[in-house]
């Protein structure tokens, strides 16, 4: 047993080396939704849910999600049926085999701002931006990195060449990043009086994005603790179980 | 096979005409188990209960799963989204692929250390081999289902293994892709394989069954059974054990599937799959990790496809490469270190595989290749010859000589 | 965890003594058991995609008087008819002794000009005929089934065939006077 337990330490270092070599490792952020008993904060998410589309809905789609279900960022019935009232998209054929616009219904897929892949490129200089609505599972790191590419534009370092169109930022690897950077200080009007400093958008707008990944991770963990607490006490019992049976041999 | 006497009437009735309560009765519960088997023996009943949890789970996937290059990526996540408690089982079928291999690696280094493949149990090691290949056939496969970044270049990478075949490799490679490249064809048939194998693993379980029940198991000491007095019947002694085992298994099983899901995940998968753009890193599950450090460990691309597949079918000759009579690595001291030499290599490999080849892990990856070889192929034989075990003791029940230091 | 079951069940069968820890044991495995089936039977129904399609709106105003249209809902086909006068007044004329499961037509019809039916023959699943001109509308002017000649009149009420209840009106609402949400 101590020399599994000295190879699994062995392992361990390894672990940590390779994480070093890797570098620029955006700095960890607290999230409400960490943790075992982590949930999402509403007023985040929906502040978020309001810098996506004023910030990032322009080019990125999230084409995972339904306007349905922004009932899970707290928004009731009638405000999803208006926000999804506020898109256009595209349905048919009608009677006359044309494809007609109408708009949107809770049921529609959030409606993507490029028809395809090769309009997305062409919109933007040959870069695809890329779909965000599995973005903070799809990238090593999750949240944290999502942030620190948000919050990563800095001053390009000296010797450094930037090709053209490029921006220079922290986090993203390679450091050469197509997208401008896309939060600006007060870029968004906040209703409920929290001031949208760019770190503050970024904790909004990767909240929402971790929630949309992953809608299904409060109910995840609530039924977690259930099972877990069933689980010990069962295994509980069956251990008294098994040493009662036992209690004759030996 | 003395029938026991059931209460139940219908039960009687069947039994006289279909003895299968007979069977069970005989198989399950009075079969005479070794009395001092520990809790390394687990293993087996656990991976019995995760190979009934991945086929459950499995087949209720594939009610909700599209099978279409199109559609696969989109309804693998309209079950982690929309579909009632599709998260869950989607959730259990992914990690409870990572807890099968960890439960059957276990399973494999217990039979490593205590000798289980020797004589009389050969067919029941050799068994368990088919059950570790059909096992990685069927886990590689349903890693491409869900159609993302590295299902997709997974796939490629390793079918292209096939290709190193001289002469017939590209003919064999168009063949198992159905096309040119991985394409809709090859994900389809993969869908139907994936189904398929786990019912070949329950047959071919039930032969590793019979194989064990002839001789019974063996157990930490290594020496046979002499007599009732060393053993004790499987219920209710190892029903419980086992359940205790399972309830300690389900709590570390569940404690990644509610709170860490993705923990033996790579991002890249939450990434559609896309032929055009290869990341960065590829690659495979934790589980081949090993074999990935093997096949890349060696210059020559057919050497490299031999070795790697070398590194399993030399487990089909263990039974004969060991020359040892003695089973247990408790009564052979110096096997007893090379073991873990072994088990330390295996996880050097494994971690080399994780690690793109360049620098230093080239070098390692040699090395601990070379290792893994030189252990099955030379130092067995040898060692089982020169080796002085300690003495055994007479019997299970009756150890004279003073039990031996415990193992480690 | 259903090993747990197992264990106490077998042990009854040697010796009688039951005791506590067994009992709880196995408790514990039924219980955990049931537990674990829920979600697996909750899987087989209808997701949150499928349960979002369950109600269609429909905009009335291209329909025109003695002209029907189909649409689906949850699935299905549903008939929108504007009846002209003389179909409303048959239905509301036929006496309710006449027939096979009686039904006012007023009671069939929100605002009698509209006419909303799930197009689904009563007696084994097919689609009547009836929704265009040229179709064969039976004996009583409304919808023929043709798979075993169900006739239905022009308040969708079963009148002669196999067929035993008439058309089915799905849930619906006017929600203003040319659009409708059914279900």
């Amino acid at each position: 047993m101590r020399r599994l337990i000295s190879a699994v330490a062995l392992l361990l270092a390894f672990g940590a080396a390779a994480e070093a070599a890797e570098g620029a490792k955006p700095p960890a952020q607290h999230w409400s939704f960490s943790g075992i008993f982590g949930t999402f904060d509403r007023a985040s998410l929906q502040r978020g849910f309001q810098v996506y589309k004023e910030s990032c809905a322009a080019c990125h789609a999230v084409n995972m999600l339904f306007y349905r279900d922004l009932k899970g960022i707290g928004y009731q019935e009638d405000d999803i049926k208006a926000i999804a009232a506020q898109a256009k998209v595209m349905d048919g054929p009608n009677d006359a085999g044309e494809m007609f616009e109408r708009a949107g219904r809770p049921s529609d897929k959030f409606v993507r701002p490029f028809a395809n892949e090769n309009a997305a490129r062409a919109g933007n200089n040959g870069a695809l931006p890329v779909d965000l609505s599995m973005v903070t599972k799809a990238r090593v790191g999750g949240p944290d990195y999502v942030y620190g590419v948000l919050t990563g534009y800095v001053q390009t370092p000296a010797g450094v060449t930037l090709m053209e169109g490029m921006n220079y930022n922290a986090y993203f690897p390679g450091h050469q990043i197509a997208m401008p950077p896309p939060l600006q200080a007060d870029g968004v009007p906040y209703q409920d009086g929290t001031k949208a400093t760019v770190e503050q958008q970024a904790k909004d707008v990767v909240t929402f994005l971790a929630w949309a990944s992953e809608p299904t991770l409060e109910a995840r963990k609530q039924m977690g603790i259930k099972v877990l607490l069933f689980l010990i006490v069962m295994t509980g019992i069956l251990y008294a179980a098994k040493r009662k049976v036992w209690a004759s041999v030996h | 096979m003395a029938a026991p006497a059931f209460k139940n009437g219908l039960v009687r009735w069947i039994d006289h005409r279909l003895p299968v309560f007979s069977f069970l009765h005989h198989e399950l519960h009075d079969y005479p188990s070794p009395k001092n088997l520990s809790y390394w023996w687990n293993f087996g009943s656990l991976a019995g209960i995760v190979l009934v949890i991945m086929i459950v789970t499995g087949v209720f996937l594939a009610m909700h799963y599209t099978p279409h290059t199109a559609y696969a990526f989109d309804s693998v996540e309209r079950i982690m989204r929309d579909v009632n408690y599709g998260w869950l089982i989607r959730y259990i079928h992914m990690n409870g692929a990572s807890f099968f291999f960890i439960i059957v690696y276990i399973h494999i280094f217990r039979g490593m250390y205590y000798g289980s493949y020797k004589a009389p149990r050969e067919l029941l090691w050799i068994l368990g081999v088919v059950i570790l290949l059909l096992m990685m056939a069927t886990a590689f496969m349903g890693y491409v289902l869900p159609w993302g970044q590295m299902s997709f270049w997974g796939a490629t990478v390793i079918t292209n293994l096939f290709s190193a075949i001289p002469l017939v490799g590209d003919a064999i490679v168009t063949w198992l892709w159905g096309g040119f490249s991985v394409d809709n064809p090859t994900l389809n048939r993969f869908y139907s394989l994936h189904y398929l194998l786990p019912f070949l693993i329950v047959a071919v379980v039930m032969l590793h069954m019979v194989a064990l029940h002839r001789f019974g198991s063996g157990n930490p000491l290594g020496i046979d059974v002499k007599g009732p007095q060393d053993s004790i019947p499987f219920h209710p002694y190892y029903t419980a054990k086992d359940a205790f085992g399972a309830g300690v298994f389900f709590i570390a099983f569940a404690g990644v599937v509610f709170f860490s899901p993705n923990l033996f995940g790579e991002p890249d998968n939450y990434i559609p799959a896309n032929p055009l753009v290869t990341p960065p890193h590829i690659v495979p599950e934790w589980y081949f990790l090993p074999y990935y450090a093997i096949l890349r460990a060696i210059p020559d691309k057919l050497l490299g496809v031999i070795a790697m597949f070398g590194s399993i079918f030399v487990l089909f000759l263990l039974p004969w490469l060991d020359t040892a009579r003695v089973r247990s690595a408790k009564f052979r001291p110096t096997y007893r270190k090379f073991f873990w030499v072994l088990v330390v290599d295996c996880i050097v490999l494994g971690y080399v595989g994780a690690n793109p080849p360049e620098g230093w892990f080239i070098l390692v990856g040699r090395i601990a290749t070379a290792y893994y070889f030189f252990h099955f192929l030379i130092l067995l034989p040898v060692l089982g010859l020169i080796e002085r075990p300690l003495p055994l003791p007479q019997s299970i029940s009756a150890p004279v000589l003073k039990p031996a230091e415990g193992k480690a | 965890m259903a090993e747990a079951a197992t264990a106490t069940r077998g042990h009854a069968e040697g010796e009688t003594r039951r005791d506590f820890i067994y009992l709880a044991a196995a408790g514990m495995g039924v219980v955990g058991a049931g537990a674990v089936a829920w979600p697996f039977i909750s899987f087989m129904n209808p997701s949150a995609d499928v349960l979002a399609l369950s109600t269609t709106e429909v905009d009335l105003k291209p329909v025109q008087e003695g002209m029907s249209i189909t649409v689906t809902w949850r699935g299905k086909p549903v008939f929108v008819r504007k009846r002209t006068k003389a179909e409303i007044d048959t239905a509301a004329a036929t006496k309710l002794s006449d027939l096979p499961d009686p039904q006012a037509d007023a009671a069939r019809a929100k605002k009698p000009e509209w006419l909303i039916l799930v197009g689904v023959c009563t007696h084994l699943g097919c689609v009547p005929l009836g929704q265009k001109t040229a179709d064969p509308k039976g004996e009583y002017g409304g919808w023929f089934c043709p798979c075993h000649g169900s006739h239905y009149d022009t308040s969708g009420r079963i009148r002669k065939g196999p067929a035993p209840k008439n058309l089915e009106v799905p849930p619906y609402a006017f929600l203003d006077d040319t659009t409708i949400r059914i279900g």
